[in-house]
């Protein structure tokens, strides 16, 4: 299933960040005409977006190693924006 | 649009360190405290402060909050208020250890006193030798301070609306401040919060330039809101900025490169550095540095297809000392630059990191206008608010003291009114209309305006125009630039209408706080003729004590200036007098 239209708009509002670095990144996972997310895939975002910033920024700069494989998929994208 | 009312002794607006600070101190105090935020707490800026606190705890040897002071005052290039700042520095030391029993896992000595860090521009004896000052939590000093303060709130049972934005404030005939309209991001409902007393924490407006530091949310809502209700902004025109921000992104790049042996070059490839300061060349300080860079961009020969960044040469170091010595660059460069610097230079720009100016305070946070003194119920703090601590420049780590220090003093001093006002002032009858115009009109906008080409044409406007190092001709195409997009202001439109998260209107609804902190900045920029601080004019490159050592104030109405005079009279010791600022 496809993620609901507000719920993807509550995800990008919960892409604003407190660190620039974060901020960036996310406005390029974003940008139109915006990531193809399903279900799975949302929840997945959404359980970074509510990661403290420094601990988000050191996985997608690839400091620290993900232990979380149902996080992965949308991690690789994320780092690849 | 339904209007409902909802009542607290207290609204804070903004979440971030001096936000948080406060509440802790009024929810403590038993009151009904309403903290109204963007995003969550602890992803406010503030998460972003790395380089620590400074206090003169003496720690790492002798120190005292009065040579913090001095270094302070001196830092300021003497326009910060000398009352505010005795304040902060005697405060300093007291609010460190109030926040490390608070639970701030601050980094320790041996002997388990907090430890200190050594940082540019703090001295012991009066600038006679450096002193170690800045207490911190590793790297994450903004990071622990929010975790901290935000656990102490939920302790004191301080209610917390996240994702809800700040509209405008009310005020009655009488001038006094009622409280905020603010719109709940997951309904679209916009509320009433009706107070006894309103507090803004709202942070900077950093992202009114191209290139900035400052995250997205960094948009001068408090000092926005501020300006539409009559409140004048004060010093505006001071802005600190980094020489070597990632051009079109803002993520710095350590001014260690140059030291390890970066190079800038402009278009041309001329190392030009070697023509501004011969013997130094690219290690000469930040503002000289800095100037250059603008030079060159406003004479035509910066790079890129717009001719506006510098280069930031590398790859002559080799691989190996890059890697080595300047680990964090190449991440950096490759992610945001989209540049690897073993083989292309960085396209850099100076950037701008924080705001001096903000909305006129004293020491005790209370809101200050020449029109009757102290506003009724309204008080700033933080970086929205110009006590005025930092003055035309700020020193290291005193973010970080300021909003403890001004975030308490603030939430002390509503308390003090609120023994004398303990009920609610009656709203007007025409109370949050203001706000709800704002959206009416946004919301029946036909073929507008859109947001993000405004927000864009504003930054560059702001960058081109009012940057690092100011020259009068572009100042002054930059009044007119900045007072020409007030027509396209009024037609910014948005596509999406619906109420639920709709961040195409919270981004419309911001970029009316970005257009009032930017055109307070030119307009009062354009006018100050003397170089201060971080104020540096081509055409008056000296400080004018004579003629310009007082405050500016800006107001929204007719783009009225006025002034006030600095306060040279620290509350218990000798003023320090104006003298050259030379580090």
């Amino acid at each position: 299933m496809p993620l609901d239209g507000r719920e993807r708009e509550r995800l990008r509002w919960r892409s604003r960040r407190g660190l620039l670095e974060l901020d960036l990144v996310l406005q390029r996972f974003w940008s139109p005409p915006g990531p193809d997310l399903d279900e799975a895939q949302g929840r997945a975002l959404a359980r970074l977006l509510a990661m403290p910033d420094n601990d988000l920024l050191d996985l997608v700069m690839d400091r620290v190693p993900n232990a979380d494989p149902a996080l992965e998929q949308v991690l690789v994208r994320l780092k690849a924006a | 649009m339904a209007l409902s009312i909802r009542k607290f002794d207290v609204v804070i607006v903004g979440a971030g360190g001096s936000g948080l600070r406060a509440a802790l101190e009024l929810s403590s105090a038993g009151l009904k405290v309403a903290v109204l935020s963007k995003v969550f707490p602890t992803r406010s800026h503030t998460v972003a402060a790395q380089g620590g606190v400074g206090a003169a705890l003496g720690n790492m040897g002798e120190d005292s909050w009065q040579w913090h002071m001095y270094d302070t005052i001196k830092g300021s290039d003497w326009l910060g208020d000398q009352d505010a700042i005795e304040f902060m520095c005697r405060t300093a030391p007291e609010v460190v250890i109030e926040l490390e029993h608070f639970g701030m896992p601050f980094d320790r000595n041996d002997n388990g006193t907090i430890y200190q860090r050594p940082f540019g521009g703090h001295s012991a004896n009066f600038g006679e030798k450096p002193v170690q000052r800045s207490c911190c939590a590793a790297d994450r000093t903004g990071h622990a301070m929010l975790h901290a303060l935000y656990q102490r709130n939920v302790y004191a049972r301080t209610q917390f609306f996240v994702e809800w934005m700040a509209l405008d404030l009310v005020r009655d005939a009488e001038g006094a401040v009622l409280g905020v309209t603010a719109l709940e991001m997951e309904t679209g409902q916009v509320v009433l919060f009706h107070a006894k007393a309103t507090l803004f924490a709202t942070g900077g407006g950093g992202r009114i330039f191209h290139s900035s530091t400052n995250a997205f949310i960094n948009t001068g809502d408090g000092v926005g809101m501020a300006a539409r209700a009559g409140i004048p902004l004060e010093d505006m025109e001071f802005w600190q900025f980094h020489p070597t921000g990632v051009a079109g992104a803002g993520v710095l790049i350590t001014e260690g490169v140059r030291g390890e042996g970066g190079i800038l070059l402009n278009k041309n490839g001329e190392r030009f550095m070697e023509r501004y300061a011969p013997t130094m060349k690219d290690l000469a300080s930040r503002d000289v540095v800095s100037r250059a860079m603008a030079t060159e961009i406003k004479e035509g020969r910066g790079a890129g297809e717009h001719a506006d960044h510098i280069l930031l040469k590398l790859d002559h170091l080799g691989p190996e000392v890059i890697d080595k010595r300047l680990p964090g660059i190449r991440e950096i460069a490759i992610k945001f630059a989209n540049v690897d610097p073993i083989k292309e230079p960085i396209p850099v720009v100076p950037t701008c990191h924080y705001q001096m100016g903000g909305i006129p305070t004293n020491y005790r946070g209370e809101v200050i206008v020449p029109e009757g003194g102290a506003v009724p119920g309204f008080y700033a703090a933080g970086e929205c608010g110009c006590a005025s601590i930092h003055g035309a420049n700020r020193l290291g780590t005193n973010s970080l003291t300021d909003l403890l220090v001004m975030g308490r003093s603030a939430g002390m001093s509503v308390l003090e009114y609120l023994k004398g006002h303990g009920s609610h002032r009656p709203l007007p009858n025409d109370a949050g209309e203001n706000a709800l115009a704002r959206l009416a009109r946004l919301d029946g906008q036909q073929g507008g305006e859109d947001v993000n080409e405004v927000r864009g044409e504003i930054q560059r406007t702001m960058q081109a125009h009012c940057g690092v190092f100011r020259f009068p001709d572009m100042l002054a195409q930059g009044v007119e630039k900045i007072r020409a997009l007030e027509g396209r202001m009024a037609r910014t439109g948005i596509k999406d209408k619906s109420m639920v998260f709709n961040t195409a209107r919270i981004e419309a609804l911001e970029l009316d706080n970005i257009y009032e902190t930017a055109r307070a900045t030119m307009v009062c920029a354009q006018a100050r003729e003397e170089s201060r601080g971080a104020h540096d004019r081509a055409d008056f490159p000296k400080r004018d004590d004579e003629k310009w050592l007082k405050h500016s104030l800006w107001y929204k109405a007719g783009d009225r200036l006025a002034y006030k005079a600095v306060n040279l009279k620290p509350l218990t010791v000798e003023s320090i007098e104006p003298k050259a600022r030379v580090y």
